[in-house]
């Protein structure tokens, strides 16, 4: 096993380095670049200020001698300077990712513990009226545009009801420490990770639904119920376990794409995470802050499939690590 | 040398102050104000940026500030002069001002932030090129030898412009690492105490400030909200007090002005000045004909524009220069909404259905609303637009590689037409790779020359004579077309007191603000 993660983990890196390579030129085929962007937020754009500013961020160089530089430090585990936040990129985003890990984590844990809830129930009681309501509402969640759910839920929640904030991580000023702080930041993740988790939440009931229907019709189902079992440990502990690789191996991939897909609801919302970082980096042509974001939501989505590798092992013990 | 005392205003600000006092400002406080987008720092001497000035004009000053009709008033000057021949300019600055550090402010500061900006700053070296040498005969004045008389040369000493840098922090050192960048230093009404990136930055009031009794706010929180619609309900569920002009949508701001205990304003953005018009390509297309342009002046209902996307703040600009910048003439030629009039002129240029590249600002919706309403206009007379969409860094490039024909844009104008207006009209600044400049590619040695001339024309009568014919001969020829001068609408709670009193908004900081209980 430990030669089976040596093995994926060195594999991941050569896919990170050409990621880095392939995002650096992807970033720098979009019109414009920071310098620009910054001197017209200076209102002020001579070109003598343009100029200088490309030569400090190193930016007129030529671009094979700026991605030596850049490969050079992220082996180091350097991500650079962001030109704009005129601080280390590192920096940035590491005070940012706890916010997002907090967000898409519990986003992810909702998604997933009600997906197969609700995915299960419909399996369980397929064809009757709880299996449509719930097929229903998971197609009406997968098919909704996340920033109009999350405009919604602000408009609901905050504006008529006023019962959740609509913006932040927690309230500004007001000093809150110990469990009323966590009760506060707990108030502010609400409407931002149900927004997040509904759409995934819909992904696993379906998946999970379409499943178990598929293994409740195999033959060791019947040789369980010939056996005598019950219809609930049949369904969890036979029907449910092996229907839940595919829903794995979706949640895997979707795992590392959280963070992409939080972009959007930390706009929204307000939330100070990385994936607001990425969309006010893209705006401004932050180009380090970008690669860098990019880098770490690569390396997110390389450890989370070789976490869903482990976690097949452990749903299904048949499977067998190839070294 | 015999001087002549000018533009004392003390007596301005007192009468302002009295119309405060009338109500009794409140000490104490807490407003919660909107910033977008974050700023990148708040080094005002190395970050020259809207939200950047918005929060640090509370934490560093300028030795002058500007009444809405632009007259200056004191800052952290008391008083000035100017010698007759207008070369000559010597301020005597406030006595006992401390940085917030409790090191003193001292004219010595002054020097050294004119040595500093001239190398972080590009608007205030544009500004400075005439200055042959200052200097500090002693701690509390300061004296400014110009080359040659400039004549807004009194226009330059707002905070925005040539913001006061503490020497004691920053001799000697590497400006742009200095760890101070990022607990700002000045001398303002609020200091800096906490920065969350990307939730908030929190100044809290200056006990030592040298204006008696000022501020009255105890603190000043700033959100960061990125979401237009967002920023929208985090007024209108009363977590925020003060969404600065441009915070929400326009279509927004209907609404948000029927809630109760809500005030809007257009004021504050006079020294400003922003005034908005379309890039035209001079170079080639159907928008390098004269008659062309002309016609679209005609064409475009620029009435409806303020009245529907603007929500009738703002005027119908006349010319290249707006109503509040100095020299301003009103006396031109006009182009009222008249499609017949466009359509005839279309015909004299010969124009035959060319496609027309219109690049709407990519600034959120309201300019996106106002292309599409210009697109209509220009096509009710037969002009083929098609509408390039770009994000802010594209719009930039197309705009810098003259790769477009009508482009919208708006601009500030700093009070005068030496600062903000020639530049986009003179052949001297006509450079590809740079947004901001001429880049519609007017030339006209004519306009040079009036241009250069009114810049150090001695006194103001004669630069009056050379900016009204330079107006004349520009809105004759349409380099561009001018649209609307803007007025970005501020909305408040209306206990929130005396946030906007001078022509910088508040931009200029939250020193006079109070809230009423």
């Amino acid at each position: 096993m430990i030669s089976f993660i040596a093995q994926r983990i060195a594999k991941a890196v050569i896919v990170l380095l050409a990621l880095v390579v392939l995002n650096f030129f992807l970033i720098r085929m979009a019109p414009g670049d920071p310098a620009v962007v910054m001197a017209g937020e200076a209102g002020a754009g001579d070109q003598l200020f343009i100029a200088q500013l490309r030569e400090k961020f190193g930016l007129d160089r030529p671009l094979p001698v700026q991605l030596f530089l850049y490969v050079k430090g992220i082996l180091s585990l350097d991500l650079g300077f962001s030109f704009r936040q005129q601080m280390p990129v590192s920096k940035l985003i590491l005070d940012r990712l706890p916010a997002t890990l907090l967000l898409t984590g519990t986003a992810f844990a909702i998604s997933l513990a009600f997906g197969i809830l609700f995915g299960a129930l419909a399996a369980r009681f397929a064809g009757t009226w709880a299996d449509t309501a719930i097929t229903i509402a998971a197609l009406i969640f997968y098919a909704t545009p996340l920033f109009w759910v999350a405009l919604m839920a602000i408009l609901l929640f905050s504006v008529t009801m006023d019962w959740l904030p609509s913006f932040g991580y927690e309230t500004v000023g007001a000093g809150y420490t110990g469990l009323a702080h966590v009760l506060d930041v707990a108030a502010h993740l609400i409407l931002p990770a149900t927004t997040i988790g509904l759409f995934f939440m819909a992904t696993y009931a379906r998946m999970t639904r379409a499943s178990m229907l598929e293994v409740n019709r195999l033959d060791f189902v019947k040789t369980a119920r010939a056996k005598g079992l019950s219809d609930a440990v049949i369904q969890r502990r036979h029907v449910l376990r092996n229907a839940l690789l595919p829903v794995v191996t979706l949640a895997g991939l979707q795992a590392g794409t959280l963070v992409g897909g939080a972009v959007l609801t930390e706009t929204v919302f307000a939330w100070p995470g990385i994936g607001r970082l990425m969309y006010e980096a893209l705006l401004q042509r932050d180009y380090n802050l970008l690669l860098g974001v990019f880098v770490v939501c690569s390396a997110m989505v390389l450890a989370f499939n070789l976490i869903t590798d482990l976690v097949y092992r452990s749903v299904d013990p048949r499977i067998e690590f190839a070294s | 040398m015999s001087k002549r005392k000018i533009l004392m205003s003390v007596a301005t600000m007192c009468m302002l102050s009295t119309a405060a006092m009338a109500q009794g400002p409140k000490a104490g406080g807490v407003v919660n104000a909107v910033i977008q987008p974050e700023p990148p720092g708040l080094m005002m001497g190395l970050v020259q940026n809207g939200p950047t000035q918005m929060i640090a004009g509370n934490i560093y000053e300028g030795l002058l500030r500007y009444s809405p009709k632009l007259d200056p008033l004191p800052g952290l000057a008391e008083s000035w002069s100017v010698s007759e021949d207008g070369k000559v300019y010597t301020f005597k600055l406030v006595k006992g001002v401390t940085w917030h550090d409790g090191k003193p402010f001292t004219s010595a500061d002054v020097l050294f932030s004119i040595d500093f900006l001239k190398q972080t700053h590009a608007r205030a070296r544009g500004n400075l090129v005439q200055l042959d040498k200052v200097e500090a005969p002693d701690e509390s004045t300061v004296v400014f030898t110009l080359k040659q008389p400039f004549g807004p040369f009194i226009g330059i000493f707002e905070v925005g412009s040539l913001p006061m840098i503490p020497k004691h922090l920053y001799e000697g050192t590497d400006f742009k690492t200095n760890p101070a960048n990022n607990t700002p230093i000045g001398t303002g009404p609020f200091m800096f105490k906490e920065w969350q990136k990307g939730s908030f930055i929190r100044l809290v009031k200056n006990p030592n400030y040298h204006v008696k009794g000022k501020p009255n706010l105890d603190e000043i929180y700033w959100h960061v909200i990125p979401d237009a619609a967002a920023r929208s309900v985090a007024y209108e569920t009363g977590k925020v007090d003060v969404l600065p002009g441009g915070s929400v949508e326009n279509f927004d701001v209907p609404r948000l002005s029927k809630l109760k205990n809500t005030c809007v304003t257009g004021a504050g953005w006079e020294f400003f000045s922003p005034h908005s018009w379309l890039w035209l390509n001079n170079r080639s297309g159907p928008t390098a004909n004269k008659k062309f342009r002309q016609a679209l002046m005609f064409a475009i209902d620029r009435n409806m524009a303020k009245d529907v996307v603007w929500n009738g703040l703002g005027k119908v600009a006349t010319g290249p220069s707006g109503s509040t910048i100095r020299y301003y003439t009103g006396a031109m030629p006009k182009y009222d909404y008249d499609p017949a009039k466009a359509k005839a002129l279309l015909k004299e240029a010969g124009y035959k259905g060319e496609k027309v590249r219109m690049l709407p600002l990519p600034y959120g919706e309201t300019w996106q609303r106002w292309a599409e309403m210009v697109r209509q206009n220009l096509q009710d007379v037969g002009i083929n637009v098609d509408m390039v969409a770009t994000d802010v860094p594209g719009w930039n490039q197309k705009v810098s590689e003259w790769d477009y024909d009508i482009a919208f844009t708006y601009l500030y104008q700093y009070g005068d037409p030496a600062l903000g207006v020639g530049r986009n009209y003179v052949s001297s600044q006509i450079a590809k790779g740079s947004p901001f400049n001429n880049v519609e590619g007017y030339s006209n040695p004519e306009i040079d020359k009036l241009f250069a001339d009114g810049a150090v024309a001695f006194p103001d009568a004669a630069r009056e004579e050379i900016y009204a014919k330079a107006q004349k001969i520009l809105v004759e020829d349409v380099p561009v077309a001018w649209m609307l001068e803007l007025q970005f609408p501020t909305i408040t709670r209306c206990n929130v007191k005396n946030l906007i009193t001078t022509g910088i908004g508040v931009n200029d900081g939250f020193r006079d603000a109070w809230i009423e209980k």
